[in-house]
C-alpha cells in the first residue's frame, strides 16, 4: 500500500560533502575543538548548579555586617486563602481591618480601597454605611465654590492620613509610609532556586502576607553583637532592604480589642492584618480561584474528548 | 497553496458566484482543509497554531483593556488597578493579558527550539525562518512596551535601563534614546508613545504572521525526519488530521496557561511592579521580564573593554548579536542533513545550547556580582560558540546516521519497531511527544 522508494539516501548525504579521507584527517582536529566546546557547556552548567551553594557560603562570613537582605527569610504561615480552593476567613479580615483602622491607618494610606468593597469582609450595606460615615471626607467645591467636609459614603475610598506625600514624609522622619492598598502584592522575598520551581506545584503565592507577618513579629529580635543600627531606625531581621527600618514596632500585645475571642497578641494581630492586606490587594481572589477550578475542569473534560476524537481520526493512519 | 492544484469545488450557487469573483473560500479551503501536511508531525508542531491562538487572545484582551486604560503617567497605575478592582471581570482580562504575554513567549521559544532541533531553517525555508525571527523581534518590542504601561517601579526602571542601551551607540546613540523617550528621561511622553506602539505592533505581528504562513504554504512544513515530502503517501490533509491534533495541543497549552492565570497570576511578574513608578527611587535589582533574561545576562556579562569598544557598547553589541545569530542560522549550519534525529553530535550540542540558554536566563535574574559574572561570561561564550563554531563545523565533520528514504519509510520503520503494527492498520499510541 505504501510504495518503497529507491535507496537514494546515501548519495543525497554525500553530495557536496567531503570525501571520507578528508573527513577523517580534518575531522580529528575539529572533533577536539568540539569536544572542548561541549565540555565548556557542561562546566558552565555545572557551575550554575553549584552557584547557589557557593554564594550562600560567601554570605555566611560576617553576622554583624550582612550584605544580603532580608537577614532571615519570612516564615511560611498557613493562610486560609492559599491553595486552589483558598477563601478569605471573613472574621479574620474584619479583625485585620480593625488593626488597620486602629493602628496602621495613623500613618499608612489605603487609597485604592473603597468602603463599598468591604462587603467582601462580610459586612452588610447598613454596616458599610455606618463605617464610612465614621470618616470625614474633604470634598468640593460646592455650588458656592467652597471646599467642605462631609461624612464618608460607601463610594468613598479610605481617606489618607496625610494631605500629601511631602507631609507624610515630613511627619515620618523623611520617608513617606507606603500606601497599603497593594502592599501584600508589592512585597516578596526572592525564593531562589530550586524553590521557585516547587512553588509552581505548591501554588505558593503568599510571599506578601508571609513577609508582612514576619516583619511585624520580627521587632523583638536583638541584633547580633557589633552590628551598627543607624540612628532613628529599628532592627528587624526580616526587613527586605537593610538591617533596620524607620518604622518602629507598631503592635504590642493587647493593643487592639477583639470582640470575637481571638487572642490579642502581636502574632495574631500580624496574621490578621496581613490577611486583610492580601484582601485589599487582591479583592477578587476567591472569585478567581473558583472560576479557575471551573475553567480547569472544563479544559480537562474538553481535552479528554478532543483527545479521544483525535485518536479516532488518526486510527488506521500510520504516523 | 501554490504547489499542486486546488481541489476546491464549490457546492452551492452562491459558492460558485463567490469563487469566480473573489475566491476567499477557496483560499481558506486550500490553506486549512486540503493543505497537505507530513504525516509524521509530532506535538512540537502544534505550537504554530498555539501561537496564532495566543496572538488572537492577546489582541482581544488587549483591545478591551485599552478601553479602560489611561496612558498618562499620573493615571496609568490607578487605571490598571481600577481594571483589577472595579471593571467587570477586569482582573481576569488583565491577568489573561499579562500572563498571556509570558505564555506567548513560552510558545515561541518552544517553536524556535523545535525549528533549531529539526533544522526547519534550512533551504528552502530560510525566508520562513527569517520572517519568524522578525516576528520574535516584534514580540520582544511589544512585550517590553507592554510591561511599561502599568507604570510600576519595574516598568519605569526597566524602560530606563533598556532605552539606556541605545546611548551606547556611538554618535547617534543619545539622539535615538531621546527619540524613543520623547525627552531626556522616561516620562509621560514615553508612556504615550509606548502605548501607541504597543497597540500598533501586534497588528504588524499579525501582518508578518500572514507572510510567515504564506511562506510556509509555499515550501511546505518540515517534519521530524527533515526529509522533504516526496509522494502523496508522505502527507495527510490538514483537516481533520492536523486540525484535531493542533486542537488537542492548544487545549493542553491552555490548561497550563489557565493554571497560572487563576492560581499563580503574579508568579511571572515582579512584586515591585505593584508599587507606582518613582523616578527618585531605584529598586535594589532591576530585572526585566523573564523572557528577556538570557539576553540581559549576555548584556551584563561583558564587563571588560575590548580595544575601542567599552564594556557598555560591548554588552549591547553582544546582546543584539545574540539575536542576530538567529537570523544567520540558515547559513551558519553547513549540514546537509536537517533533523537532529540523524545528527548525534548536533543533538548533543542542541541540548547543551538549550541548557545554556536556561542557565543564562537564571543568571540574568541574579545580581551581576561575584561568581555570577564569570558564569555569565562562560555561558555567553558557549552561546556564541554554538552558532559560530558548532553549527558550521559540525556540518562538515559529523557523520550522520542513516536517513530513511522517505517520510513514509520512516513512519513504517518506527511502527515496526514498536511491536509490529501492520502499517496503516492501527493507531499508534500517543507516546511520541
Amino acid at each position: 500500500m505504501i510504495p518503497k522508494s529507491g535507496n537514494r539516501f546515501s548519495d543525497k548525504i554525500m553530495l557536496g560533502t567531503m570525501t571520507a579521507r578528508q573527513r577523517i584527517s580534518r575531522g580529528y582536529g575539529m572533533k577536539k575543538i568540539l569536544a572542548s566546546l561541549a565540555l565548556l557547556g557542561l562546566v558552565a552548567a555545572g557551575i550554575g548548579a553549584t552557584g547557589t551553594g557557593a554564594s550562600a557560603q560567601e554570605e555566611a562570613h560576617n553576622e554583624a555586617a550582612p550584605t544580603h537582605f532580608p537577614i532571615d527569610e519570612p516564615k511560611e504561615m498557613d493562610w486560609s486563602f492559599a491553595g486552589p480552593f483558598g477563601t478569605y476567613d471573613k472574621a479574620q479580615l474584619q479583625r485585620g481591618l480593625k488593626v488597620y483602622k486602629e493602628v496602621c491607618s495613623a500613618c499608612h494610606s489605603m487609597n485604592l480601597v473603597a468602603f463599598r468593597t468591604l462587603e467582601g469582609l462580610g459586612y452588610s450595606d447598613a454596616q458599610i454605611k455606618t463605617l464610612a460615615a465614621e470618616y470625614t471626607i474633604h470634598d468640593g467645591p460646592n455650588d458656592a465654590g467652597d471646599m467642605f467636609d462631609r461624612p464618608g459614603k460607601p463610594s468613598d475610598h479610605f481617606p489618607p492620613p496625610f494631605p500629601n506625600e511631602e507631609a507624610a514624609a515630613a511627619a515620618n522622619g523623611g520617608a513617606a509610609p507606603p500606601d497599603m492598598s497593594l502592599l501584600a502584592k508589592a512585597r516578596g522575598v526572592e525564593r531562589g532556586f530550586p524553590r521557585f520551581v516547587f512553588d509552581i506545584f505548591t501554588q505558593y503565592a503568599q510571599g506578601g502576607p508571609d513577609y508582612i507577618h514576619s516583619l511585624l513579629t520580627g521587632y523583638d529580635q536583638q541584633p547580633p553583637a557589633g552590628m551598627v543600627i543607624p540612628e532613628g531606625t529599628h532592627y528587624n531581621p526580616y526587613f527586605l532592604s537593610g538591617v533596620s527600618l524607620k518604622m518602629p514596632k507598631p503592635l504590642s500585645d493587647g493593643q487592639v480589642t477583639y470582640d470575637d475571642g481571638a487572642p490579642q497578641t502581636v502574632d495574631q494581630y500580624s496574621r490578621d492584618v496581613s490577611a486583610f492586606l492580601m484582601w485589599a490587594a487582591e479583592p477578587h481572589l476567591e472569585d478567581r480561584k473558583k472560576t479557575g477550578f471551573r475553567v480547569l475542569v472544563f479544559l480537562l473534560l474538553f481535552g479528554a474528548l478532543v483527545y479521544l476524537t483525535k485518536r479516532k481520526v488518526w486510527a488506521g493512519v500510520a504516523h | 497553496m501554490s504547489e499542486g492544484h486546488s481541489t476546491y469545488t464549490p457546492k452551492t450557487g452562491i459558492g460558485r458566484w463567490f469563487d469566480s469573483r473573489m475566491p476567499l473560500p477557496r483560499l481558506v479551503y486550500d490553506s486549512f482543509i486540503a493543505y497537505p501536511v507530513p504525516r509524521n508531525l509530532n506535538y512540537a508542531w502544534t505550537f504554530g497554531g498555539i501561537l496564532a491562538l495566543m496572538l488572537a487572545a492577546q489582541i482581544l484582551t488587549g483591545i478591551v483593556l485599552a478601553m479602560h486604560y489611561a496612558a498618562d503617567s499620573t493615571l496609568a497605575f490607578d487605571s490598571v488597578e481600577k481594571i483589577m478592582r472595579d471593571v467587570n471581570s477586569g482582573w481576569l482580562l488583565r491577568y489573561l493579558h499579562s500572563n498571556g504575554a509570558s505564555f506567548f513567549f513560552v510558545a515561541v521559544y518552544i517553536h524556535i527550539f523545535r525549528g533549531l532541533y529539526y533544522g526547519s531553517y534550512k533551504a528552502p525555508r530560510e525566508l520562513l525562518w527569517i520572517l519568524g525571527c522578525i516576528i520574535y523581534l516584534l514580540m520582544m518590542a511589544t512585550g517590553f512596551m507592554g510591561y511599561v504601561l502599568p507604570w510600576g517601579q519595574m516598568s519605569f526602571w526597566g524602560a530606563t535601563v533598556i532605552t539606556g542601551f541605545f546611548t551606547a551607540i556611538p554618535l547617534v546613540g543619545d539622539w535615538i534614546q531621546q527619540l524613543l523617550l520623547g525627552g531626556f528621561a522616561v516620562d509621560n511622553p514615553t508612556l504615550n508613545r509606548f502605548f501607541a506602539l504597543h497597540y500598533l505592533l501586534p497588528f504588524m505581528i499579525a501582518g508578518v504572521v500572514v507572510l510567515h504562513i504564506w511562506a510556509l504554504h509555499v515550501v511546505g512544513q518540515n517534519n521530524p525526519t527533515g526529509i522533504e515530502v516526496k509522494s502523496k503517501t508522505d502527507t495527510l490533509a490538514f483537516t481533520p488530521y492536523a486540525t484535531i491534533k493542533d486542537g488537542f495541543g492548544m487545549i493542553v497549552f491552555l490548561f497550563v496557561f489557565a493554571y497560572f492565570v487563576f492560581y499563580l497570576p503574579n508568579y511571572l511578574g515582579h512584586p515591585d511592579n505593584y508599587t507606582v513608578a518613582n523616578p527618585l527611587k531605584t529598586p535594589a535589582h532591576i530585572v526585566p521580564e523573564w523572557y528577556f533574561l538570557p539576553f540581559y545576562a549576555i548584556l551584563r556579562a561583558i564587563t571588560f573593554n575590548i580595544g575601542p569598544i567599552n564594556s557598555k557598547l560591548g554588552g549591547v553589541l553582544c546582546m543584539f548579536g545574540a539575536i542576530v545569530m538567529l537570523f544567520l542560522v540558515p547559513w551558519l549550519d553547513t549540514s546537509k542533513v536537517r533533523s537532529a534525529v540523524y545528527r548525534p553530535w548536533y543533538k548533543l550540542f542542541f541540548w547543551l545550547f538549550m541548557a545554556d540558554a536556561i542557565l543564562l536566563g537564571w543568571l540574568g535574574s541574579q545580581p551581576a556580582e561575584g561568581s555570577y559574572v564569570f558564569m555569565a561570561q562562560m555561558a555567553t561564550l558557549f552561546y556564541f560558540a554554538f552558532f559560530l563554531v558548532a553549527l558550521p563545523v559540525l556540518g562538515l565533520i559529523e557523520t550522520p546516521r542513516r536517513l530513511p528514504n522517505s517520510i513514509t519509510e520512516a513512519v513504517l520503520e518506527k511502527n515496526k519497531g514498536r511491536g509490529g503494527h501492520p502499517a496503516g492498520a492501527t493507531a499508534a499510541p500517543e507516546t511520541k511527544g
